[in-house]
């Protein structure tokens, strides 16, 4: 029997598109309740296993189970969890009301038309969209579009709901609105969500849990905060968040410290002590960030590398301008060795 | 971006062609035939101005014209969008696309050779030594095809499948295959989703094919007249007669706006019908 705690589990889940493995023998289990992401470029195979999850591929090899039941080879349409797509899907000769009660009105027995009139009322209103049922989903703009997907698919309270890359298609400003109100939801509905993007801060914001994936393999699975802090690799250091590489200690092996946990000042003599490296570097560039600035050093010894300098050290020490003669350093434990793969 | 507003002088001259070609050769003969259905029938044949209802009040005496064309041209219409349903979504849903081409182009094969040739070589398979000969020998003997309303329908799907094949074809083609998943994904069986998205989304292509083959079937003669051999006739029929047999003017002009008129309300009807079930914006149906 699988672990009652997991809602989707992949059991040594393998996908084949002809010669080209795009899944790669993969375990991974979500947990009830949680709010997890798969995180990797495109074609990492990460689309690719939501779609098995969801019923729209079978595995190659392998088995996928939801609640604890074996549903290998098991179709989308008889599978307990719904899916967000990227586009949203919604049908377009059907009102916003008619979409969202599409699957209540797949059911058997059919659920009465008060019960489903009431159920589409809560879901309008769960994402915020009272009194557009009557309208046409083209008549609503991306954003109220991604929220009808939402009603659509969460009033049949999935098992799990599968997100693909929802809010891919949203500008930049809705995206982080719509990352707040996805939490919020997730919260509320107590629902467990699984989200498939390839945008790191995307993942890292909204998730409990982030599985990075790597042609067709999962690299790491873990919390945010392990993914940042204790990458198993360069791949994932490098993938989840910034960070300069330098060369390790041996060919196999490379130095990652991130660039906010470097420090910088106008001499050497002005950097705070206990140290383990203090180097001379020139500002070659620096990027406003707000907050932050982004400086770009260089070190006869190291090369160039990124400085994350925070806006409160800056009033102590002032801007440091393009060409500037500065002096950089890190604690031994900003250093990290990870495996150059 | 804004785009500068056209001369008016020169969009009267594009639409000169056209607007010419609508007047002089669609309202104009219009106009005529609804003009000489208020006539009479000169005593030699042809026309005389006159006012009169007489004409009009006259039509019951074609009734069976009237009756075989309004019965057998919708269903001719309905056969003929069955069968070609099943070959557009086998085309543009089961078909590799190196495939598609060639098969498209054997379905509109049949044009390339002349209709009257085709529909003698249907008096030929469904006349007493085609089909029904062959069952006789099978001992099914005294089976009528040949110039039964059945020959009218066999004929029709035949001849205007090739209508009604490409825009079905067109509007299951771009049909959003996404759209299926998302209805399965909400636990639609394949035939409910069939039913539910598939069906009503390939509508419009359904509507302009069948207005194609209900248009020209309402008129057809040509058909009627090979394959029906004069016991099965059409208004088209009728037609041929009253202006090139019986010179009756005055009466055929009187048949014809009503020809023209039950064809108008039928498809304003039939339109709205599938708008409202569709529900695709009406720029998209054309």
């Amino acid at each position: 029997m699988s672990d009652t705690s997991s809602v989707i589990e992949f059991r040594k889940v393998t996908k084949r598109f002809g010669d080209v493995v795009a899944v790669a023998g993969n375990d991974l289990a979500v947990r009830a309740g949680e709010f997890m992401s798969i995180l990797g470029p495109s074609g990492c195979g990460k689309t690719t296993s939501l779609r098995m999850m969801a019923g729209f591929e079978q595995p190659s090899s392998g088995e996928v189970f939801i609640r604890g039941e074996n549903v290998t080879g098991v179709p989308a349409y008889r599978r307990p969890v719904n899916m967000v797509f990227q586009h949203y899907a919604l049908f377009p000769h059907l009102s916003v009301a008619d979409n969202v009660s599409y699957g209540l009105r797949q059911r058997n027995p059919k659920p009465s038309k008060a019960e489903i009139d009431r159920a589409v009322d809560g879901a309008l209103a769960m994402v915020r969209l009272e009194g557009y049922g009557k309208r046409r989903s083209y008549e609503l703009s991306g954003g109220q579009q991604q929220r009808v997907a939402l009603a659509r698919a969460l009033i049949n309270r999935p098992a799990v709901l599968l997100l693909d890359e929802p809010l891919a298609a949203l500008d930049r400003k809705l995206r982080r609105d719509m990352q707040i109100e996805l939490q919020n939801l997730q919260r509320d509905v107590g629902i467990t969500f699984l989200l498939v993007t390839h945008d790191q801060e995307e993942a890292l914001s909204m998730s409990g849990r982030v599985c990075v994936m790597r042609e067709g393999r999962i690299v790491q699975t873990g919390s945010p905060r392990e993914l940042y802090d204790q990458p198993v690799n360069r791949y994932v250091a490098d993938f989840v968040g910034k960070t300069n590489f330098f060369a390790g200690p041996s060919p196999a092996e490379v130095l990652s410290i991130r660039p906010e946990q470097i420090e910088i000042a106008t001499s050497l003599s002005a950097l705070p002590e206990g140290l383990m490296a203090r180097l001379p570097v020139r500002v070659l560039n620096r990027i406003f960030l707000g907050e932050h600035t982004e400086y770009v050093v260089v070190s006869e010894k190291l090369g160039e590398f990124m400085v994350m300098a925070p806006r409160k050290s800056e009033r102590d020490a002032g801007v440091y301008d393009i060409g500037d003669m500065i002096a950089a350093g890190w604690r031994a434990e900003a250093e990290r060795i990870l495996p150059n793969t | 971006m804004t785009t500068t507003p056209r001369p008016k002088l020169v969009t009267a001259l594009l639409l000169a062609p056209a607007g010419l070609f609508f007047v002089f050769l669609l309202l104009a003969p219009l106009a005529v035939v609804l003009l000489f259905s208020f006539g009479e029938r000169a005593p030699a044949g042809g026309y005389v101005p006159a006012f009169t209802l007489q004409n009009y009040m006259d039509l019951p005496a074609r009734g069976k014209a009237f009756f075989n064309t309004l019965t057998l041209a919708p269903f001719g219409t309905l056969l003929t969008a069955l069968f070609a349903f099943p070959m557009a979504y086998f085309l543009a849903v089961k078909t590799s696309p190196g495939w598609r081409v060639a098969l498209l182009i054997l379905v509109m094969a049949p044009f390339w050779t002349s209709q009257l040739l085709r529909y003698y070589a249907w008096m030929m398979i469904l006349g007493n030594k085609g089909i029904p000969g062959w069952l006789a020998t099978l001992g099914i003997a005294d089976v009528r095809i040949i110039n039964t309303p059945w020959a009218v329908l066999i004929g029709a799907v035949y001849g205007f499948l090739p209508l009604m094949v490409p825009p079905i074809y067109v509007s299951l083609e771009k049909l959003d295959k996404r759209l299926l998943e998302a209805s399965a994904d909400l636990g639609a069986t394949p035939i409910r989703t069939f039913l539910q998205v598939t069906l009503p989304l390939a509508l419009p292509g359904v509507a302009t094919g069948s207005m194609l083959v209900f248009i020209l079937l309402m008129g057809d003669y040509i058909l009627p007249q090979f394959l029906g051999g004069g016991k099965v006739f059409f208004i088209g029929n009728a037609l041929v007669d009253l202006f090139l047999q019986s010179r009756n003017w005055p009466f055929g002009a009187a048949v014809s706006v009503a020809l023209v008129a039950i064809m108008f309300v039928t498809i304003y009807v039939y339109m709205r019908f599938v708008l409202s079930k569709s529900g695709t914006r009406r720029a998209a149906l054309v």
